[in-house]
């Protein structure tokens, strides 16, 4: 009784065929062909399988956004606009503040509100505010809560901006094949690997850098005051009203006179023009020859501006930046819509602040919580050990196969080799990313591979050993072995997708390879290895001894 | 070739001896865990920061510990990484040296102490990246390169971080070394404005506290729910209590590893845990082909006593579960001796995983199996039915 087996041949042939295009090939056969007509065959394993950061050297960070940051700076503008409304509405207010900006910048608390208001209150809040829900509470007291949800959807949101000007950033670093995603695991957390770059001092400052841009007036003509002191004293001790002192860095005036570095500025609170407000900036020179960064405002943003220099004719504006005074100017005439930072930079900082400046801003602050570096180096001795002892490994098992089950063993080590043809071409067509102990998870898939052989030939070595004649044995050796083999992968593959789900980087690339390897099994072992069998068959004679 | 032919060891016989050396070695581990070395934590679960230095020449240990004092910095610990002829070290940081704020001041203060006394206003060339190095040309333009300046230059630049890297393995002895990449005119340049330090920064990792603990109970979970997937599966295709003892028999090969890693005084880091995943998967494997062949048992040896049946399931996989077992084991412990030692750790716990992940499947699982059904009979409950019938369909051999 002879099997047709042509269609199987056909289909093993295939899948072999398929999967080497995967390594050798991948997705993009046109570059991968250039690459090993320029370098030779392993050029094009290179250039499909992805490897990991711990195998190719990089930078592996993870951030926390300080969500609250972005709350807090709607909260405040939140109170702000309180203050106007109650002031139009008449309604006698004692204070309005954020009582807990760290830990609950959501919350304002409005003291001493003039009786009987509740019903413009109300209405002002349910109106005007309508992310925010109104409570009233004792002695006149009344609270403002930003509603649950929108206090959800605010975080969320400054965690996919930030993510957004972190890629923007990064992208024009020109760093390769970045990855910069939402860490899932845990709260408000970004995942930023960048494979090549080994010295991610330079990355760290852009990635963190908020960049705030204002726009602000300077009182006192721009004078710069060596103390925060000396500041106050000129007013006597009080401030003008709306009024703050901000350091200043070392700006042209600074530099051009004698006496220390520091200077302090006193400026308006609110800003006519801030980052948002930005088209373009780009590195240039001022009148000096000095670096600066030249910007350009958006049409809203250019209409303020005017209107602002028109009203400030001769009076002074200060650039502040992050919080300190960049430039203070004074107001020849009115401008429409560039401007230009210049001072206390060389040409690279011009460069990176005007990137920086036209990849917008962070919407909150950003900490560092992990920052993994491998040097290239290392890298290079990982893969070396690792594959060979991939190799040692598998030839191990593939001697001792051999020496074990003689022609049996032949053809289980020809279920392995395809298993890890198959394994290495899912991993070229699917992209996945091989790391270390990914590379640990192929020599485990060779280990656990050849168990679903071993269960298999101890099968038909017992059936035969009952009496049965070769055809009848292999084909009850396969038959009960099917379950228990589906059983195993099962609970394998079980384990590797909580180890996806649970794992970062080099554990993720152990669990990917760890179940490709097993599907392959599930072809090679069982239904490759049945068709070899069954070929043999075909060419024995009646009563031929099976050699297993 | 057979190592086992017809095997008939009464094992069930002497389960009470297993399951005693069992116990004996759970409870080493715990004692260990509870009052010895604890469970050691790697920096990936501590938080804390680590870095890892390749000196050119072999470094002194105590020497290296006075100039990070002089530092101000107080190192947990300072070792020799590797093979001795590598010239490495690992320096570890406490977790007080990393809070949030300062996640990267450890590393640079360590770069700075190694760095010493280091030439006014020249930079390291064993430590820039390439990007350093490549805006450094460009500025200097010692080749006087026209158009494709920025092109040539970045070509430069990689070529000289490769062969640091690649054929030097990470430091150079001096500026001359990269003759063989760099024209004369880029060596000259680079000797006014490099140097060359004794050392090279091999891998950094500086872990807050924060994802530290957030690794650790995500560790935690992904083990637990790891043992419920695998309960439910046999559940589904067995019975509750076989799920239940292929379980007990996971988690203790488990919580002897983990004992072990305890004993040892070896980390357990992330891939630590994905190497005890991987236990969990294959130590099941081995209960599941024991059970296998009891469930086909009971169907066909009715008149036996489930002592028996359980027996003979075993001897008669014993072959299969000492090879698969062996291979495993080899293709492991070449991982163990030739894998490196950021492997080290990973492969340490499959070492002693396969071998207590076999045991247990014949000397726990099982027992517990008989016991369980021994003590149901004693109340009259009789054995429990298995669902027989319906696998027997699938067993149905193709034609």
């Amino acid at each position: 009784m002879k099997k047709n087996l042509n269609w199987k041949l056909a289909l093993i042939a295939g899948t072999l065929l398929v999967f080497l295009w995967g390594i050798f090939l991948g997705t993009d056969p046109a570059t991968s062909i250039q690459a090993i007509k320029e370098k030779g065959l392993v050029a094009g394993i290179q250039q499909n399988i992805h490897l990991g950061l711990d195998l190719k050297g990089g930078t592996h960070l993870i951030l926390q956004v300080k969500v609250n940051d972005a709350v807090k700076a709607d909260s405040q503008q939140a109170v702000e606009r309180l203050k106007d409304y109650l002031r139009t509405a008449n309604i006698n207010y004692g204070d309005i503040t954020i009582e807990d900006p760290v830990n609950h910048p959501e919350v304002i608390t409005m003291k001493n509100i003039s009786s009987n208001p509740a019903g413009d209150l109300r209405n002002i809040v349910t109106e005007r505010l309508p992310e925010y829900d109104l409570k009233s509470g004792a002695n006149d007291t009344w609270t403002v809560t930003m509603k649950p949800q929108s206090l959800t959807a605010m975080k969320q949101n400054a965690v996919t901006q930030a993510i957004e000007t972190i890629r923007n950033r990064i992208d024009q670093l020109g760093v390769s094949e970045p990855i910069i995603q939402e860490h899932g695991l845990g709260e408000y957390q970004i995942l930023v690997q960048l494979p090549g770059v080994d010295d991610p001092a330079r990355v760290k400052e852009i990635i963190k850098s908020t960049a705030m841009l204002e726009i602000r007036q300077a009182v006192d003509n721009g004078t710069a005051y060596p103390t925060e002191q000396a500041a106050l004293q000129a007013h006597n001790g009080i401030l003008p009203p709306d009024t703050e002192i901000l350091k200043g860095v070392v700006s042209r005036r600074a530099a051009d006179s004698e006496g220390p570095n520091e200077a302090y500025y006193i400026v308006t609170k609110s800003s006519a023009v801030s980052g948002r407000d930005l088209r373009n900036a780009q590195p240039g020179q001022n009148q000096t020859g000095q670096p600066s960064v030249n910007f350009t405002l958006t049409r809203d943003g250019g209409n303020r501006f005017y209107a602002f220099t028109t009203a400030h004719v001769n009076d002074y504006l200060a650039v502040v930046l992050d919080g300190k005074v960049r430039e203070v100017a004074s107001i020849k005439e009115p401008i429409r819509d560039t401007g230009e930072i210049s001072g206390g930079m060389n040409e690279q900082q011009s460069k990176d602040l005007s990137m920086i400046l036209r990849s917008g801003a962070l919407p909150a602050g950003i900490n560092y919580l992990q920052e993994s570096t491998v040097g290239p180096s290392l890298g290079a001795d990982s893969i070396r050990q690792g594959v060979r002892a991939a190799i040692y490994g598998m030839l191990a098992v593939m001697i001792f196969m051999f020496v074990y089950y003689r022609f049996a063993g032949i053809n289980a080590n020809l279920g392995l080799f395809l298993n890890l043809v198959i394994l290495l071409g899912f991993l070229g067509f699917t992209g996945a990313t091989l790391t270390l102990p990914g590379i640990a998870g192929l020599i485990l898939t060779v280990g656990m591979g050849v168990d679903s052989n071993v269960l298999i030939f101890e099968r038909i070595r017992e059936e035969l050993r009952n009496g049965k004649t070769p055809p009848s044995a292999v084909e009850q050796g396969f038959g009960h072995a099917w379950l228990t083999i589906i059983d195993t992968h099962v609970t394998t593959i079980v384990s590797a997708a909580i180890l996806f789900l649970f794992g970062t980087g080099p554990v993720k690339g152990f669990a990917v390879t760890l179940t490709f390897g097993l599907l392959a099994n599930l072809f090679t072992a069982v239904f490759v290895s049945r068709v070899i069998f069954d070929s043999i068959l075909n060419r024995h004679q009646r009563g031929e001894a099976l050699s297993i | 070739m057979e190592l086992f032919r017809n095997p008939n060891i009464d094992f069930l016989g002497k389960k009470w001896f297993f399951l005693g050396l069992s116990l004996i070695l759970s409870v080493g581990g715990v004692l260990s865990m509870l009052f010895w070395h604890h469970i050691p934590l790697g920096v990936d679960f501590s938080g804390g920061t680590i870095v890892q230095v390749k000196f050119t020449s072999a470094p002194n240990l105590d020497q290296l510990r006075a100039t990070m004092e002089k530092a101000g910095l107080k190192t947990n610990h300072i070792q020799r990484y590797g093979a001795a002829a590598n010239n490495e070290v690992l320096i570890s940081l406490e977790e007080k040296e990393t809070s949030e704020q300062a996640l990267d001041q450890g590393r640079d203060t360590i770069i700075k102490a190694l760095s010493g006394a280091a030439p006014e206003g020249k930079q390291d060339l064993n430590n820039v990246g390439y990007a350093t190095l490549q805006h450094y040309l460009m500025g200097k333009d010692p080749l006087h390169a026209g158009t494709d300046a920025e092109q040539r230059y970045s070509q430069l630049a990689r070529a000289i971080v490769d062969y640091r890297d690649k054929t030097k393995n990470g430091v150079l002895n001096s500026i001359d070394e990269i003759s063989p990449v760099a024209p004369a005119e880029v060596v000259r340049s680079f000797q006014s404005d490099f140097y060359t330090s004794s050392f090279g920064i091999r891998h950094v990792d500086i872990i807050g506290p924060t994802v530290g603990k957030q690794l650790q109970k995500q560790a935690l979970l992904a083990t637990l729910y790891s043992l419920l997937g695998m309960l439910v599966y046999l559940w589904f295709r067995f019975e509750l209590i076989y799920g239940v003892a292929a379980v007990v028999a996971v988690f203790h090969d488990t919580l002897i590893t983990v004992g072990m890693f305890s004993i040892l005084n070896v980390e357990m880091s992330l891939t630590v845990i994905a190497a005890i995943l991987t236990l969990v998967g294959y130590s099941m494997n081995d209960t599941i082909v024991v059970f296998d062949r009891i469930r086909e048992n009971i169907r066909l040896l009715r008149r036996d006593s489930l002592t028996d049946i359980v027996n003979k399931s075993i001897n008669q996989t014993l072959s299969r579960t000492v090879l698969t077992s062996g291979l495993t084991f080899l293709t492991v412990l070449s991982l163990y001796i030739f894998g490196g030692e950021v492997l080290h750790g990973f492969s340490l716990a499959l070492v002693i995983g396969i071998i207590i992940g076999t045991y247990s499947s014949i000397f726990i699982a099982a027992p517990m199996l008989v016991a369980y059904q021994e003590s149901r009979a004693k109340k009259g409950a009789g054995v429990a039915v298995l669902p027989a019938d319906r696998s027997k369909d699938k067993v149905k051999v193709k034609a």
